[in-house]
């Protein structure tokens, strides 16, 4: 501290938890219509305290799906979102972190243009070349498949250049040394460059899960059919125009669960969630 | 900067290569370049005929009073979002940066909405203002406000505003709370011995200071509005009412769905291409002067 502070602490305090409730009253807003049967909701008598429905609330949107517009239950898109998730983040990972190898332990001709080929693509996300992209995925065969969810969305450059910038600052003297000892280049990944990425892979894990998770604009095009939909989208189609019908409780319980596994994964991964962010950014 | 020490082999490289160079080359440089032909191509009505029409699907987007009027839109609502999350962010950043008991608890309260989907975060806020049942709703109601975001442009535009500005705070935050934690305490210490109050230190030196994380977090944030908000607008208002809250990268969605208007949606799509790039060099060109530091 420089000074003394008239008033100590309060007013930082005060700030702090004005945000910190500022951003969480939406959220205790949602968990509370998730415990509140449909009709108090839809009739405007909702209040701050839970009401006493948990239970049946998330049994029903995880088995059984809302009853006016019978879709697939929430357990079939969770299952989805999970697998999609997965898919690209380890997806990005795998190809990056190979391609990034040999852009930078090997010599060899049009090394430059391959780089500068993957590079440019960080700057193009996939909203503004939608359509043409989905023509390419139908004519391959790739609609309501999970290649064609996440096979596009694993093309970008973010991944590449972090694991790039990093293999930078790997010291020579330990590959001198591995080709001393008659290593090959399968055998210097293997022993010494995978290990020394570990804390990498893991922040740039965090980064694409949750990335992967909540895509949005390409789920809502790659997939026509009910049992393939993702929970990000799911949930917009429970929503009906005519709000009598729309059956926020279940909404509310949905949302929940969307939520509940990146939020997870960003609090309790939050030092290699903050090193993916910043680094990934650069 | 290369590396001394360099394996041999010839094709193993190329093997190495290969599956990101196959899936680049299928899903972004084929469509991307697809997206380009198409802008240049004229559908007729029944599909049955398509002819190369130069610039004219562009000719007619810039004599496109509701193209002007999206671009109008993308522009409050990005001014609206950068500005309004970049301020309570640095004041958030500001105060957590004090030396004060449960600093770690407030970050770790404060970031977690980046994990939140855009289109979750539409919904959640929805769900507060929607006019019959929402609970902040009722209030605004109650309070004599005529709060109607299913028929008023400006209470749905609010809305909107809202809901990405609230989940881009915790980006922001972490950015600015590094930013800040990277100041030398020297350098404060030395301004306070001569006197300058904390407001004067904040102004004069702290902010300067921040003002490179600033600019960076400006254009992410420009491009956050572009791209990112579209799961917002289409789970809150689906552009409505009457495409009050229809922003470029929504209607290059919207006017192309159904294979409606595809030339011009690909139109659409190759002005965006370019309003990114020159973002992205506006911002290459930022981060290499600052290396030279």
């Amino acid at each position: 501290m420089v000074e003394r502070r008239r008033f100590g602490d309060l007013i930082p305090h005060l700030v702090l938890l004005t945000g910190v409730a500022i951003v969480a009253f939406p959220v205790y807003l949602c968990f509370v219509g998730s415990t509140l049967d449909q009709a108090t909701i839809a009739n405007g008598q909702m209040g701050l305290t839970p009401g006493p429905l948990f239970f049946e609330t998330y049994w029903r949107t995880l088995f059984v799906g809302t009853s006016g517009t019978t879709r697939e239950p929430v357990a079939t898109m969770l299952l989805n979102s999970f697998v999609m998730a997965l898919a690209i983040a380890v997806g990005k990972i795998a190809i990056s972190i190979i391609s990034s190898y040999a852009v930078v332990y090997f010599k060899f001709p049009l090394r430059m243009a391959a780089f500068w080929l993957i590079f440019i693509t960080l700057m193009l996300p996939v909203e503004v070349r939608i359509y043409p992209t989905y023509k390419i995925a139908a004519d391959l065969n790739l609609l309501n498949s999970y290649a064609g969810l996440t096979l596009p969305l694993i093309a970008s450059a973010t991944a590449t250049l972090f694991f790039r910038q990093f293999f930078m600052t790997i010291p020579d003297e330990l590959i001198e040394a591995s080709k001393l000892d008659g290593a090959g280049p399968f055998r210097f990944f293997k022993d010494t460059v995978l290990p020394l990425s570990r804390t990498n892979i893991a922040a740039l894990f965090v980064i694409l899960f949750i990335y992967g998770w909540n895509q949005y604009l390409w789920p809502i095009l790659i997939t026509t059919r009910d049992d393939m939909q993702t929970i990000v989208i799911g949930i917009k189609k429970m929503i009906v125009t005519a709000d009598a019908l729309t059956e926020w409780n279940v909404v509310m319980a949905t949302a929940m669960l969307a939520m509940l596994p990146p939020v997870a994964v960003v609090v309790l991964m939050q030092r290699w969630f903050v090193k993916g962010l910043v680094e990934t950014e650069k | 900067m290369e590396k001394r020490a360099i394996f041999g082999g010839r094709a193993l490289p190329y093997l190495l290569l290969a599956p990101q160079l196959l899936i680049t080359l299928v899903f972004f440089y084929w469509p991307a370049s697809q997206a380009v032909w198409q802008s240049f191509l004229l559908e007729d009505a029944f599909g049955l005929r398509t002819d190369f029409v130069w610039f004219e699907n562009y000719n007619h987007l810039f004599h496109d009073g509701d193209y002007y009027r999206a671009m109008a839109t993308t522009a409050i609502f990005s001014i609206a979002v950068t500005a309004l999350s970049l301020s309570i962010a640095l004041l958030l950043a500001v105060q957590a940066d004090k030396s004060i008991k449960g600093a770690g608890a407030y970050k770790t309260l404060l970031i977690w909405p980046y994990a939140v989907a855009p289109a979750i975060a539409g919904v959640l806020w929805l769900f507060m203002f929607q006019p019959s049942l929402g609970l902040v709703a009722r209030g605004l109601r109650a309070l004599g406000l005529d709060w109607n975001p299913l028929l008023n442009g400006d209470h749905a535009m609010a809305l909107v505003i809202m809901a990405s500005t609230w989940k881009q705070i915790s980006y922001n935050f972490l950015f600015f709370l590094a930013g800040l934690q990277s100041i030398p305490r020297s350098v404060i210490e030395a301004a306070a011995i001569d006197g300058a109050r904390p407001v004067r230190r904040f102004w004069t030196i702290v902010f300067p200071l921040l003002s490179p994380t600033a600019f960076f977090l400006l254009v992410v944030n420009i491009v956050y509005v572009f791209f990112d908000t579209f799961g917002i607008i289409d789970a809150m208002t689906g552009g409505g009412p009457a495409k009050a809250t229809e922003t470029l990268v929504y209607k290059v969605f919207f006017d192309g769905r159904l294979g409606g208007n595809l030339g011009g949606s690909a139109a659409q799509s190759v002005i965006l291409m370019i309003m990114v790039i020159a973002l992205t060099a506006v911002q290459f060109r930022y981060i290499e002067r600052r290396v030279t530091y």
